[in-house]
């Protein structure tokens, strides 16, 4: 290295070719990402593309998008709790109280649906902020607190509902998230935004960069990947676009929820990678003793985290209802497990302070195509818990020797 | 020495029930200068840092930041007045990059998102500062580096909140040979830049490399301030174990 003034670098020097070696030596410390769940997607398309016909219709590659939403959702939630090695077993029928109480207040007490989807919302933050005092300033361990709560939920579901209680949603709002589609045009518009945004954020830090003097990279980077949004978007937007119905009526367009989730998706990630609030969250994840030093006020981060996952949680339980039209008094008690393991799946590590809500949206889909796959092939529920228990514990141990190798302390 | 003291502590008084660990300490650390403060276990080292930093306050005595009397009651107060502590465990956050942990906590913001580009100017200028040549890029994550880097962060991260007394804790206790060096003369380069400096350490060898002056603790008694060009080794260990003080049955304090 030179004596110039400029002798520190950033990691945004060099060409492209430098730029990738780089990237390569990133994956080779260990900080894979989401690089293997995208590497499994490719696995199991090809596997369930050769070994079922109906894998690769245009029916059911839409559906599968439709049931990963509700999967993504409640492991986005959990990623902001996993981030600070924390853990909530309770998410799922966090969902379920809330739209108890959204479906109870709209049958039994007359509410209009808007005023009742906000309290079910209120619901989710109360019961979120419930669980994070009492992780952070009672200091129990979160696995025990919301075990505690993952019970006693069933039960309040029970009393709020009555045994065996279903009720059907007749809110078309809400019915429309997973059962309607977008026109044709409204997907083209929806990818054109994402590509925008994609365009806008990238020259914006950009030009933050380069008004303080600093080298950016080369804008090539910017342009592959935007084109590579337009390429795989533009050609899921295609082919959701065509006539899936297997009747006389025509379906076709990108389901509803497909933007919703993007959007929250975008929000999240915004708010992790961009603003204190998230940079204290990784930094309380990471070590908390060093954060509280800093200044941060680590049981406060705690108690939003808690809050943001049950929120994100209920827009999950939102989802469901959507889907399959009622309400009832199982609903969320088995979502979890899976939310947890998606979130691993998709990269997102166990130990804390690493981790994105892209990495839990991939690792959601890998979840839903071994379950969309496996329910194709006709095998029995037996073999695909036994497939998921699988995957997750190959992923865990990914995750723990990934971090072996890039150098920090296995436990803490 | 003509010049004010960064710190100057007068009759400095704590004790833990019972205990009285603190017996009555004088001590002065000045600009541009680096000071050793040793002493065996249990000689009250610890609390006299911790006093200065505000995490446990002093039962008693005047403290003088830089001829002015305060009132150090917490470590947010002692932050605002330019006292840094480099710990031993060094505080940092392993899964962020250095810039991240140089600013935590004092985050740039901007629009009121995170002003990245800022920091991480600031970051690499306060790590030029200091010459420091080790690191290969400002954006490695803090697991990817040395023990003698990390040293190096946590001390460049009080350069960055400018601070004018720098307190470090054995910031050689777990280095090899050469990034204790690297270290120590990135503690000198510190103090050149006009820092009082602070260095709490058990490695003579090191004290007598970069401190320009050694203040001994005894049992809870400061029993000597010497300048290191007009001491020995020998001397220092006496004042260590106690052998000097009990010749005397005095306390004794020189130089300063």
């Amino acid at each position: 290295m030179s004596n110039q003034v400029t002798s520190l670098a950033s990691g945004h020097e060099g060409t492209l070719r430098d730029q990738f070696s780089q990237y390569i030596q990133r994956l080779k410390g260990g900080e894979m990402g989401s690089l293997p769940a995208i590497g499994a997607t490719i696995v199991l398309a090809v596997i369930f593309g050769f070994s079922s016909p109906f894998f690769f219709t245009k029916l059911n590659f839409t559906n599968m998008f439709v049931q990963a939403a509700e999967l993504t959702m409640l492991s986005s939630a959990l990623v902001f709790v996993i981030l600070l090695a924390e853990i909530d077993l309770s998410a799922g029928v966090t969902a379920g109280v809330s739209m108890a109480v959204f479906i109870v207040l709209i049958k039994s007490f007359a509410w209009a649906w808007v005023p009742a989807l906000l309290a079910a919302f209120l619901t989710g933050l109360l019961i979120g902020w419930v669980i994070g005092f009492i992780v952070a300033k009672v200091g129990v361990p979160s696995f025990v607190v919301t075990l505690a709560f993952f019970l006693g939920f069933q039960g309040m579901q029970l009393v709020l509902l009555g045994e065996g209680g279903v009720y059907r949603i007749e809110v078309p709002e809400i019915l429309a998230i997973m059962n309607n589609n977008l026109s044709a045009w409204g997907g083209w518009l929806m990818i054109a935004v994402c590509a925008v945004v994609m365009l806008a954020l990238g020259y914006w830090d950009r030009g933050r960069r380069a008004r303080s003097g600093l080298v950016n990279r080369p804008i090539a980077i910017l342009y592959i990947k935007v084109a590579a949004l337009l390429l795989i978007g533009g050609f899921a937007v295609w082919f959701m676009n065509l006539d899936r119905s297997q009747g006389v009526i025509p379906i076709m367009g990108v389901p509803i929820v497909v933007p919703f989730t993007i959007a929250i998706l975008f929000i999240g990630s915004f708010v992790l990678d961009r603003t204190k609030f998230g940079r204290h969250l990784y930094a309380v994840g990471g070590n908390p003793e060093a954060a509280r030093r800093a200044g941060i006020k680590v049981a406060r981060i705690r108690i939003y985290a808690f809050m943001i996952c049950a929120f994100l949680a209920v827009i999950s339980g939102v989802f469901h209802s959507s889907r399959i039209g009622n309400v009832d008094g199982s609903a969320g008690h088995t979502i979890v497990l899976s939310g947890v393991a998606a979130a691993v799946v998709g990269g997102v590590s166990l130990f804390g302070g690493r981790g994105k809500l892209a990495h839990a949206a991939i690792g959601a889909l890998v979840i839903t195509m071994i379950d969309n796959g496996l329910g194709l092939l006709q095998m029995s529920a037996g073999v695909n818990f036994l497939v998921e228990g699988g995957v997750l514990l190959f992923a865990a141990t990914l995750d723990a020797l990934a971090r072996k190798r890039s150098g920090g302390p296995l436990a803490r | 020495m003509s010049q004010l003291p960064a710190i100057e502590l007068t009759g400095v008084v704590k004790s833990f029930g019972p205990v009285d660990v603190l017996k009555g300490i004088d001590f002065q650390v000045y600009p541009g200068r680096v000071t050793a403060l040793v002493g065996d276990n249990g000689a009250g080292k610890s609390t006299l840092i911790k006093g200065l930093s505000g995490v446990q306050p002093y039962d008693n005595g005047v403290v003088k930041f830089f001829g002015e009397t305060v009132d150090i009651h917490n470590p947010r107060q002692a932050s605002a007045l330019g006292i840094e502590v480099v710990y031993q465990d060094l505080a940092l956050c392993e899964n962020l990059d250095i810039v991240q942990n140089m600013f935590l906590g004092h985050e740039e913001l901007l629009t009121g998102t995170l002003h990245e580009s800022e920091m991480e100017l600031q970051a690499t200028k306060a790590l030029q500062s200091l010459s420091v040549r080790t690191v290969k890029s400002v954006r490695q994550k803090v697991s990817s580096l040395s023990g003698g880097q990390r040293q190096t962060v946590a001390i460049a991260r009080s350069v960055l909140r400018e601070a004018k007394v720098v307190i470090l804790d054995e910031p050689t206790a777990a280095l090899g040979v050469a990034q204790t060096e690297q270290v120590l003369n990135l503690v000198r380069r510190l103090a050149d830049s006009g820092v009082a400096v602070i260095m709490i350490s058990h490695n003579l060898s090191d004290v007598f490399k970069v401190c320009d002056d050694i203040a001994v603790l005894y049992l809870g008694r400061m029993v000597a301030q010497l300048k290191t060009s007009e001491t020995t080794n020998t001397e220092v260990i006496s004042y260590i174990t106690g052998l000097h003080s009990q010749d005397t049955s005095a306390i004794t304090v020189e130089g300063a």
